[in-house]
Parts: C-alpha cells; sequence; structure tokens
C-alpha cells in the first residue's frame, strides 16, 4: 500500500521526537502530569503512526524486540519493584529510596516506584503493539 | 544459624525433597539416569538418619517432637511439624523405601529419554509424602495432602502419549481431589470443634468425639480418607493407577500415598474413636473393600493388576482393623503390608523388564533364570499369605485376632479375602517361577542388576528379620506408633500365641487357599467372563458421573451461548439494569440531591454539546470508518472535560487512548462492507430502550454519587502523604505507582493477558494449522 509522502517524511521525522517525549514524561511523570502510563501509550501511537505511515517490517524494526518480549519484561521489571521491599525487610511495594545527586536534574530521589512505573510503561508498549502488530499483520 | 536448622529440622527435610526435585532434571542430564538417580537416592538415606538420630530414641519411648513456624497467623496456617510414632513409622517407609525405589528405578528407566522428568516428579511426591506424614498443622497437611494427589497423577500419567495413562491419571486426580476437598470441610469442623488446627493440641484434647458435630467431621474426614486409601467404592481408580511405570506403583500406590487415608483415619482413632459412628463408617466400608479387592484380584492375570487389587484387600484390611478399635494391628499390618507387597511390586517390575512378561499366564519358570528374584519373591508372596516365620503371618494372626471382637460375618469375610490372596500370591509366583521349563518367555530372560536387586532383597530381610524377632520392630517403631494411634495398654507382638482360634482360622483360611490355587487356571476364566463388576461396578458408575457433568455442560452452553455478540453486551447491560436499577429501586429509590456543583456552566455546556453531536454522528453513518472516527471525537469530548476541571493526566491518558483506540479499530474495520439494516424495526426500538435505560441509570448513579457522599474523601489523605512519603508531586502517579501499586500490578497484568488473548485468537489458527500440516 502507498502512503503520502507528507505523511511517510512527516512520520519518520516525528517518530525520535515522540519516543524522547515519552520517555520524558515517563522520567518526570512523579512530579508532573506524566508517567509509565501515559509515556507507554506515547511510545505506543508513535509506533502506530510508523506503522500506517511506513510499513509493518519498519516498524518492527524501531523496537528491535518482539513486543511480546517487553510484555514478560515490564511485568518482570513490576514485580521486581514489588519484592524488593520484603527483601530489604520491609512490606511488599514499599518504596525504597536513595538520594542521589545528578549532573543536570541536581538532586534528587531514585526508588523502586520509578522502577515499577518502568515495568509499566514496558508492558503498555509490549502489550498495544502486540495488539497491533499482529492485527496489522493478519489484516494485511 | 545451625541451632536454627536443628529447630526446624521437619521443615528442612520436606524442603530438601522439593530441592533435590528441582535439580533433579539437570543432576540426570549431566550424569546420566544410573548415576544421577543413585545420587538421588542418598538424600533419603541422609535424612532418614537425621531424623532417627535426631528424634529416634526419645520418640521410641513414647514421646513426641513438635517444631513450628508461623506461616500464615491471621488463617492459623503455620509450618508445624509433628515427630512420633505414627509419623516416624510413616517416614521410615516413605524415606526407606524411597531409597531403593530411586536405586531402582536408576536402573529400571536406563536409555528412557524422559527419566529426569521422573525423578523430578518422583523426588516432589516425595517431599509432599513425607510433609504430610509430618505435618502437625491440619491445612498443612491438606496441602501436603492434595500435592501428592497432583504428583501421583504426574507419575500416572508419565506415558502422556498414551491416551489411557492419561485418563487414568485423571481419574485418580478426580477421585482423590474430590475426595480431598470434603476431606478439608471436614477439617474445618473438626479444628473449629476443637479450637485449633494443631493435631498435637486436638490429640491432647479430651471427649472431643462428645462434642456437637463430632459425627459429621468424622463422616467427611472418612469420604477423603475412603478415596486416598482406595475404599469401596472408590476403589476403582488405584488398578487404573498401574499405568505409571512399576517403581511408582510400588512406591505411590502400594508403600506410601494410598496409606494416607488409613494414616489420617490412625492419626484421628484416639480423638473420633469413640464415636458412635466410627464403627459404622469404617467396619463395613473396610470388609467390603477386602473381600473386594481379593475376589478382583482372584480374576484378574496382569501381574501387577493382581498386586493392584491385592493392595486394595490390604487396604481394607487396615480400614477394617482400625474401624475395630485394633490400632496396633492397625500399624503392624500397616508395616507388613509395605514390606512385602513393595518388594512384589519390584519382583514384577524386575519380570518385566528382564523376561518382557506382564501376564502370569505369560511367564514361567523364570527361577532357573533369575534366582535371586526368585527367593526375594518366595519369601515375600509368604509373608503376603500369612505363612510362618515371615512378620506377614504376625500381621493375618492380628487380623484374624481382631475379628474375634468382630461380628461373624466380618469373621468370615477376613477368612474368605484371607484365603484368597494367599492363593493368588501363590498363584503369582509359584507360576511365574517355579513352573515350566523357563523356556516360552517373551524374551530371553536374566537375573537384573544388584541396583534392581536390592529393593526385593532388603524388604525381604526385614520381612524375615522382623518375623523371627518381632520385638524389634515393636520396640524400635510399633508400640510407639500404637500408642499414638490410641492403642491402649502395652502393646507387643510375638510369633508364637499358642493354640488359639486365631491360629485355627488362619490354617482354614491357608487350606481353602491350597484348593484355590489348584483351581486358579479354570476358576480365572471363569471369574473374567463374568462381566457385573464391568457394567454396574463403581467404576461404570463413575463414568456415568462424568458423562452427566459433560452433558449437563454442554446443555447450560447451548441455552447460554448464543454466539453473537451483540447478544451478550445485551444481556450484560439487562443484568446491570435488573441487579443495579432494581436494587436502587428497592432500597432507596432515586435520590437527586439538590446542588451539585459544577462550577461556571457555559464552557461545560458546549463541550456537552460536541460529545452529544459526535455521539448521534456515530449513530447515523452509515461506514464502520465513520463510525470509528466519529466515536474518536465523542472521546476527545471526554478528554476536553477532563482538562477542563483540570485533571491532565486523565485528559492526556484519554487522548491517546483515543488515538490508539481508533487505529486499532481502523485496523479491524478496514475491509467492513457499508452497514446494512439487518435488525427489524421491533428489534432497535427494544435495543433504543435498553440504552436509553442504562444511559438514564448510570447518570443517576454518578449524579447520587457526586452528591451523596457519605465519609470524608480519601483524597486529602494522598494529598497530604504524596510529596512526604511518596516524594511525588503529581498525586495521581504517586497513587498508580506507590500508594495503590498492587491495583497498578494487577491492571498491568490484566492488559499483558489481554494482548496475550488477542495474539491467540488472531494467531491460534494459523498457528494450529501449521502444527496440522507438519508430518
Amino acid at each position: 500500500m502507498k502512503t503520502s509522502m507528507l505523511l511517510r517524511v512527516g512520520a519518520q521525522l516525528l517518530l525520535p521526537l515522540l519516543m524522547v517525549l515519552s520517555v520524558y514524561l515517563l522520567v518526570r511523570g512523579h512530579n508532573h502530569p506524566g508517567g509509565g502510563f501515559i509515556g507507554g501509550l506515547v511510545a505506543s501511537a508513535a509506533i502506530a503512526l510508523h506503522l500506517f505511515a511506513v510499513d509493518i517490517r519498519s516498524a518492527r524494526g524501531v523496537l528491535r524486540a518482539d513486543p511480546r518480549t517487553l510484555l514478560g519484561a515490564g511485568l518482570l521489571i513490576a514485580l521486581v519493584a514489588a519484592v524488593m521491599g520484603p527483601l530489604a525487610g520491609g512490606a511488599v511495594f514499599e518504596g525504597l529510596w536513595l538520594d542521589v545527586n545528578l549532573p543536570v536534574v541536581g538532586k534528587t530521589h531514585i526508588g523502586t516506584p520509578l522502577l515499577f512505573d518502568i515495568g509499566v510503561y514496558l508492558v503498555v508498549i509490549g502489550a498495544v503493539l502486540t495488539m497491533a502488530l499482529t492485527l496489522a499483520e493478519v489484516e494485511g | 544459624m545451625i541451632s536454627d536448622i536443628a529447630s526446624h529440622a521437619m521443615l528442612v527435610a520436606v524442603l530438601a525433597c522439593f530441592a533435590a526435585a528441582c535439580a533433579a532434571p539437570p543432576l540426570l542430564t549431566r550424569l546420566g539416569t544410573v548415576l544421577g538417580g543413585r545420587l538421588l537416592a542418598l538424600l533419603p538415606l541422609i535424612l532418614l538418619g537425621v531424623l532417627l538420630s535426631g528424634f529416634g530414641a526419645e520418640v521410641a519411648a513414647g514421646g513426641a517432637v513438635v517444631q513450628s513456624l508461623a506461616w500464615i497467623p491471621g488463617l492459623s496456617v503455620s509450618a508445624s511439624f509433628l515427630f512420633d510414632g505414627l509419623s516416624m513409622l510413616m517416614a521410615v517407609l516413605v524415606l526407606g523405601i524411597g531409597v531403593l525405589i530411586l536405586t531402582f528405578a536408576a536402573s529400571y528407566l536406563d536409555g528412557d529419554d524422559r527419566a529426569p522428568r521422573f525423578f523430578a516428579y518422583l523426588m516432589s511426591f516425595m517431599g509432599a509424602m513425607l510433609g504430610l506424614v509430618l505435618s502437625d498443622n491440619l491445612l498443612l497437611l491438606f496441602v501436603f495432602w492434595e500435592l501428592t494427589s497432583v504428583t501421583s497423577f504426574l507419575l500416572i500419567g508419565y506415558d502422556h502419549e498414551d491416551e489411557k495413562a492419561r485418563k487414568s491419571a485423571f481419574q485418580g486426580l478426580f477421585v482423590t481431589v474430590a475426595g480431598g476437598l470434603v476431606m478439608l470441610a471436614g477439617i474445618i469442623v473438626l479444628a473449629e470443634m476443637a479450637g485449633s488446627y494443631e493435631l498435637s493440641v486436638i490429640l491432647a484434647g479430651e471427649d472431643l468425639h462428645a462434642a456437637p458435630g463430632a459425627g459429621l467431621a468424622l463422616a467427611l474426614i472418612a469420604i477423603g480418607c475412603f478415596t486416598k486409601s482406595a475404599q469401596f467404592p472408590f476403589h476403582f481408580w488405584l488398578p487404573n493407577a498401574m499405568a505409571a511405570p512399576t517403581p511408582v506403583s510400588a512406591y505411590l500406590h502400594s508403600a506410601t500415598m494410598v496409606k494416607a487415608g488409613v494414616y489420617l483415619l490412625a492419626r484421628l482413632h484416639p480423638v473420633l474413636g469413640e464415636h458412635a459412628h466410627w464403627f459404622w463408617w469404617l467396619v463395613p466400608a473396610g470388609s467390603v473393600t477386602m473381600l473386594l479387592g481379593a475376589v478382583l484380584a482372584f480374576r484378574s492375570s496382569g501381574l501387577k493388576r493382581v498386586l493392584a487389587y491385592t493392595t486394595v484387600m490390604a487396604l481394607g484390611t487396615l480400614t477394617l482393623l482400625l474401624g475395630l478399635g485394633e490400632a496396633g494391628a492397625a500399624v503392624s499390618f500397616l508395616l507388613a503390608h509395605a514390606l512385602y507387597k513393595g518388594a512384589l511390586f519390584l519382583v514384577a517390575g524386575i519380570v518385566t523388564h528382564e523376561s518382557g512378561a506382564k501376564d502370569i499366564r505369560d511367564a514361567n519358570g523364570l527361577a532357573r533364570h533369575m534366582p535371586v528374584t526368585a527367593v526375594a519373591a518366595l519369601i515375600a508372596a509368604a509373608s503376603a499369605a500369612g505363612l510362618p516365620p515371615l512378620f506377614g503371618f504376625i500381621g493375618k494372626e492380628l487380623l484374624m485376632e481382631a475379628g474375634q471382637h468382630g461380628p461373624v460375618l466380618v469373621r468370615v469375610m477376613a477368612l474368605l479375602a484371607g484365603a484368597l490372596v494367599a492363593a493368588m500370591v501363590a498363584t503369582l509366583v509359584l507360576r511365574v517361577f517355579f513352573s515350566g521349563d523357563g523356556r516360552a518367555n517373551p524374551k530371553a530372560a536374566h537375573e537384573a542388576p544388584w541396583s534392581m536387586l536390592a529393593g526385593p532383597v532388603v524388604l525381604g530381610i526385614g520381612t524375615v528379620l522382623f518375623g523371627l524377632f518381632p520385638g524389634l520392630a515393636t520396640d524400635s517403631m510399633l508400640a510407639a506408633a500404637a500408642k499414638a494411634a490410641g492403642e491402649e495398654g502395652k502393646f507387643y507382638l510375638a510369633l508364637w500365641h499358642g493354640f488359639n482360634m486365631a491360629l485355627l482360622m488362619s490354617t482354614v483360611s491357608l487350606l481353602i487357599a491350597v484348593g484355590l490355587f489348584l483351581g486358579w487356571p479354570a476358576m480365572q476364566r471363569r471369574f473374567a467372563a463374568w462381566t457385573v463388576p464391568e457394567r454396574f461396578g463403581a467404576e461404570a458408575g463413575y463414568g456415568r458421573l462424568l458423562d452427566g457433568i459433560l452433558g449437563i455442560a454442554s446443555l447450560q452452553t447451548r441455552l447460554l451461548q448464543s454466539g453473537y455478540l451483540r447478544y451478550y453486551v445485551m444481556t450484560l447491560l439487562l443484568v446491570l439494569l435488573t441487579l443495579t436499577g432494581g436494587t436502587l429501586l428497592a432500597r432507596t429509590g432515586i435520590i437527586v440531591p439538590a446542588g451539585a456543583d459544577f462550577g461556571s456552566y457555559g464552557v461545560p455546556a458546549v463541550m456537552a454539546a460536541i460529545i452529544l453531536a459526535a455521539g448521534m454522528a456515530a449513530l447515523r453513518t452509515r461506514t464502520a470508518l465513520k463510525a470509528v472516527l466519529a466515536l474518536g471525537a465523542l472521546g476527545f469530548g471526554v478528554a476536553l472535560v477532563f482538562l477542563w476541571y483540570s485533571a491532565p493526566d486523565l485528559a492526556i491518558t484519554q487522548v491517546m487512548i483515543e488515538t490508539l483506540t481508533t487505529i486499532l479499530l481502523v485496523l479491524v474495520l478496514f475491509r467492513m462492507p457499508r452497514f446494512r439494516r439487518l435488525s427489524t424495526v421491533a428489534e432497535r426500538a427494544r435495543d433504543v430502550v435498553i440504552a436509553v435505560s442504562v444511559g438514564a441509570l448510570m447518570t443517576a448513579l454518578v449524579w447520587m454519587v457526586i452528591g451523596g457522599r457519605q465519609f470524608p474523601s480519601i483524597a486529602s489523605w494522598f494529598l497530604e502523604r504524596s510529596v512526604a512519603e511518596g516524594y511525588g508531586r503529581n498525586v495521581v502517579n504517586v497513587i498508580l505507582v506507590d500508594f495503590r501499586a498492587l491495583d497498578t500490578l494487577g491492571e498491568i497484568f490484566v492488559l499483558a493477558l489481554a494482548a496475550v488473548g488477542v495474539y491467540a485468537l488472531l494467531r491460534g489458527p494459523a498457528m494450529l494449522e501449521s502444527e496440522r500440516s507438519k508430518p
């Protein structure tokens, strides 16, 4: 299926921007609107756009990993975040925090909730793209 | 740390078996079946040594050891273990015979590439069975009880490409797990009565049998035990379980697992034995099982089948003895049976392995080729037949003696069952090993390697030793076991009791056995031609029950599952209307609170107009694509509402979801034809009524929720703690990933499952197709 050149070029330009935006939304989520769920949706939308504008193979290429792998990895990361509390002698999902001094951001906290959010992010991307790519392949 | 392990030695022992189960596949793959299997056999040997050296002396003197670790205190589940005489007897059987079985299986399964899996199952079973007999907490016992059913299922279905094995595995699982659930109910009743789930506490309590509910607890637990220990009418699963490899039959389905029911009955004998119903539950079931097992054994000719039915007979005998209150006799018979029946099963395994014969009539004269096996088989058979001076003789004397305390009918049944079994084991051993010239076997027979002989030989030595010196058995284990099972007074065994009624009955029984043995070939044929048990027996009933369940399932599927999405949606909405709407009208009426505050009305009104217009457009359009776009617009309208009421996270999510949903729908609907009018006007009118009613209901609900807040909002709690404890200023995100992270975890699992479901739906047919086209 031939798509319009404007769409193709536009999608290719937008893809990296949207991916950066999705990670930005993921990281800032704890303090500003955003988070793993929204970030994951943005990334999925970016790849879905690519899927429409270019083709399935190229959309799969963007990910480098099979979306089903992302699904599993995301769940695993979320579970790891869940059991880190008990491993440190606390309750399930008890947040563990590190105070760190990052070069650009400055003094901040990094903790298991962020890890959990990364898990959510991966699961959302994995789920949406498993559905979208499979549908597209069956249709195509 | 060391003292920690010592104070939880029993827990560690059970866990060690499960750990060995995990280690078994790589171990066997790396080292080969023979070496790996023999290494695994060391574990039960070590555990046996640890348990006996740690607690053996104290327990043999009549003491008991309890070790407890809190597990789920809120549900009264603790990892607590009890080591007394009865536990010790059972643990010795589980671990001791386990050593022999593992050594045997290592050679028996050499060359079978499924052996790693087999050993993993077998070690898991050993852990479960050890846990079962050591559990102090009844709920823990139940968990292990069901685990033994599951591992038994896996082992019966070991040859999973054989349909008969699969069926038998399922049958065993179905019967024992169903019984286990009944038993769980009984355990709960018992524990409520006694005020504790700990056996050590329940056993210390007096007069439980007089408490209200004792009859119910007894009935439920007895049914559970009957299914596990293959009592009539649940006996049919056990012979079918012989589809498992022979070491499994010897271990699970003769020496250990099937004794779990008897074990629990013996365990509860001290507290429930005085109950008026005890006799009437156990004695009829036990005596019928005893005689039925013996008769069914007599009409069979398959090596393992004969042994399976004689095991059914032995289990019936054990139940009968407990029913008569003869706890000491029961534990002695249990030990005697485990020794000779384990040996006989292993002999059967050797015969099949080395000569190819699976039926009594296929083998002959094997003693010429395998003299050691023949001697071991002879000893075991003589013990099973109840010949002096073997331990089985003492067991049989105890049965006849106990019969004197029971009704005359029971006495006659015991006599007949004993005769039938004696004739049958004689047939088994004499015809297979000592008659004929040994040439007409399915394949050239030869003696088994030492690792396979070790089992029958060691068990045979035990049989002779305990027979000649019964004091060895009573002093080390049986006296303590009898005491734990509720035997009053000092318990002792002797080979010679003088001339008494029991001896006379034994002799008569043996004389009948000689006659039965001589007439077996003709009688077996006539018995086997008699098909009443097959047509009307318990197994036929089981078949009809399963057919009935499947029939009901397909009936309700035909009734409820129309296969049309529109009817499913309609059903859901109607249920919602009836239950929620009905409750609302019947209980409270629709209360419209005054003055729900929407702020200013101008902008929300415009947004409402946009949403309504998009909704109408979706209804009016004639193509799927336009309908999807209109619905997308509707979703964006909702996002605007979220934004207006300052919920940016929600608004962003809504926008993204709408975008992606539209994309997914477009992918699906791209090739759909234009809408056509397929439903009648009346149907459309009905749909309008349902849709509008559900809409009205939801509006009313939301309105009531906004206006009728009954409790202070939890929002302020989250707002206060978001920065202080969650280190985040975005309270929505802090709730999602911190305060309510467990909910989010559930949601992402659902999301992942949905994706897998979509994948399976779309890809499944294609994958099945390619699977089928493979050669």
